[in-house]
């Protein structure tokens, strides 16, 4: 198999400040510099993201198939569990309910899964109204691809903060992040 | 991969592997996920002593990036001993650009102060964190400090505060304050001026917090709410010395009293050493 990233170091530090961007930012869509020889199954920023944040220390779940896996194994060397043990979860077809990851505890919810999901597409300036810490008075992003109810069952899922989850939206090169404080307001 | 950079004085681009980077990045994400709330990271030996902010230049060296401009403070000013130091092991090891101007850097790590000039969206603060627990005076076991804050429960703080105002009389004349983030999370702004607190408040840039000792990060998203504790008949008020700095009259900067001739005259100046040359100009 072939090196994911053409720069192992660099490439995974620009993907970090992008990551660290989405996510003190959130909704703000980033840009990566995609990795070469990516399982058809995934997004470069998928994959871009799976190189830089995941490996050996870090658990994983994904509903993707067999190619996809043995990828992330052999690059990360992440060992495959169930979704509610997973650190890292790969989603690249339907969202299954955010109840199936875990959401750490109280008094360590950085252990709540951080789930990579892959859509058709991210459009910033319309759709939804995000509220919340790294918003200075609100950020706007379209997304399609998302369940039905997504936004009314996150917000439900925000009283048990601090546990939570974080999620990665990706489509194709380019990403999103919505942290556990986010709140989305569908219509506005 | 680009050899040369890897390879700069032997080391590991920015001196870290990548398995210690990865689980600092991780880290970060988690802290900015969870604002104020302490992630506990496996913390690597590097080469300074504890005292000189292992727990800062760790976060630097997982941020950094070959496009960055490192300015380093210590008290506020770039040319002390721990400042010179830390720009220059950063130079050494991951070749960045370094400059003393804060309005020109992208990454500022700092000891003891935040600058003056209001940070921007494109700037990243790392603090060096000597102790994490804001409630480590109050409470000594962990295991009961991370129950306090799974709760929420900061009446331990609150009424170590109202003894130290009824024995005082006024809050916001110390260093290391305690804030609420969020109205959630009680954090240590590390040992900083009460004066400085207002400016975590709603800032543009992300600020991160590194403790080596402690192997704790945590940090604050832009534009967060961040609040002094303090009470509503005894609101936090930071301390501001009243003479003008003797270098560029600033009135509204932080002040150090420094002595001025060898009679033991006193005079203030500013502590953040760019923002009174800027003033100079
Ligand atoms: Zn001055």
């Amino acid at each position: 198999m072939k090196p994911g990233f053409h720069d192992p170091v660099l490439d995974a530090q620009a993907c970090f400040r992008a990551a660290m961007e989405a996510m003190a930012r959130p909704g703000r869509v980033q840009e990566i510099v995609p990795p070469e020889g990516i399982p058809n199954a995934l997004d470069p920023a998928a994959a871009a993201l799976l190189l830089t944040l995941v490996d050996a220390d870090t658990p994983f779940w994904t509903d993707a198939g067999e190619e996809t896996r043995g990828w992330i194994a052999f690059h990360c060397g992440a060992p495959l569990v169930p979704p509610g043990d997973a650190a890292f979860a790969v989603v690249t077809g339907a969202l299954p309910p955010l109840s199936l990851f875990r959401e750490g505890t109280d008094e360590a919810p950085q252990d709540g899964t951080t789930v990579i999901l892959q859509l058709r597409h991210l459009v910033p300036g319309e759709g939804w109204r995000l509220l919340g810490p790294g918003i200075e008075t609100e950020h706007r992003l379209r997304v399609d691809g998302l369940p039905e109810g997504f936004a009314t069952s996150w917000d439900a899922r925000r009283a048990a903060f601090p546990r939570g989850v974080d999620l990665f939206l990706c489509a194709g090169t380019r990403f999103a992040a919505l942290p556990r404080t986010v709140r989305i307001e569908e219509h506005g | 991969m680009s050899a040369a950079v890897q390879e700069a004085g032997g080391y590991n681009f920015a001196y870290l592997d990548e398995a210690t980077k990865r689980m600092i990045r991780r880290a970060i994400l988690k802290g900015l996920a969870i604002p104020g709330h302490q992630i506990p990271f496996g913390a690597r030996e590097m080469p300074l002593p504890y005292g000189w902010g292992t727990g800062g230049i760790q976060v630097t060296a997982s941020v950094l990036g070959p496009r960055d401009r490192l300015k380093v403070i210590d008290q506020g000013a770039d040319d002390t001993t721990n400042a010179v130091s830390i720009r220059r092991f950063f130079q050494r090891v991951a070749g960045v650009k370094v400059t003393t101007r804060t309005a020109e850097a992208t990454v500022i790590q700092t000891r003891h102060r935040i600058p003056e000039r209001p940070l921007t969206e494109g700037q990243v603060l790392v603090f060096q964190v000597p102790m994490p627990e804001p409630l480590f005076r109050l409470e000594p076991r962990l295991a009961e400090t991370r129950r306090l804050h799974a709760l929420g429960d900061y009446s331990l703080a609150q009424l170590r505060l109202y003894e130290d105002i009824a024995r005082q009389g006024e809050t916001g004349s110390s260093y290391n304050h305690p804030v609420m983030v969020n109205g959630r999370y009680l954090m240590s702004p590390s040992p900083i001026p009460g004066y400085d607190n207002p400016k975590l408040h709603r800032s543009a840039a992300i600020l991160l917090f590194g403790a080596g000792r402690e192997k704790k990060i945590y940090a604050v998203p832009p534009w967060t709410e961040v609040s002094s504790l303090d009470f509503d008949d005894h609101p936090f008020r930071p301390m501001l010395a009243a003479a003008p700095c003797a270098f560029c009259g600033s009135r509204d900067s932080y002040k150090d009293e420094i002595v001025s001739d060898d009679r033991g005259g006193r005079v203030f100046v500013c502590s953040d050493t760019d923002h009174c040359r800027e003033n100079q100009r």
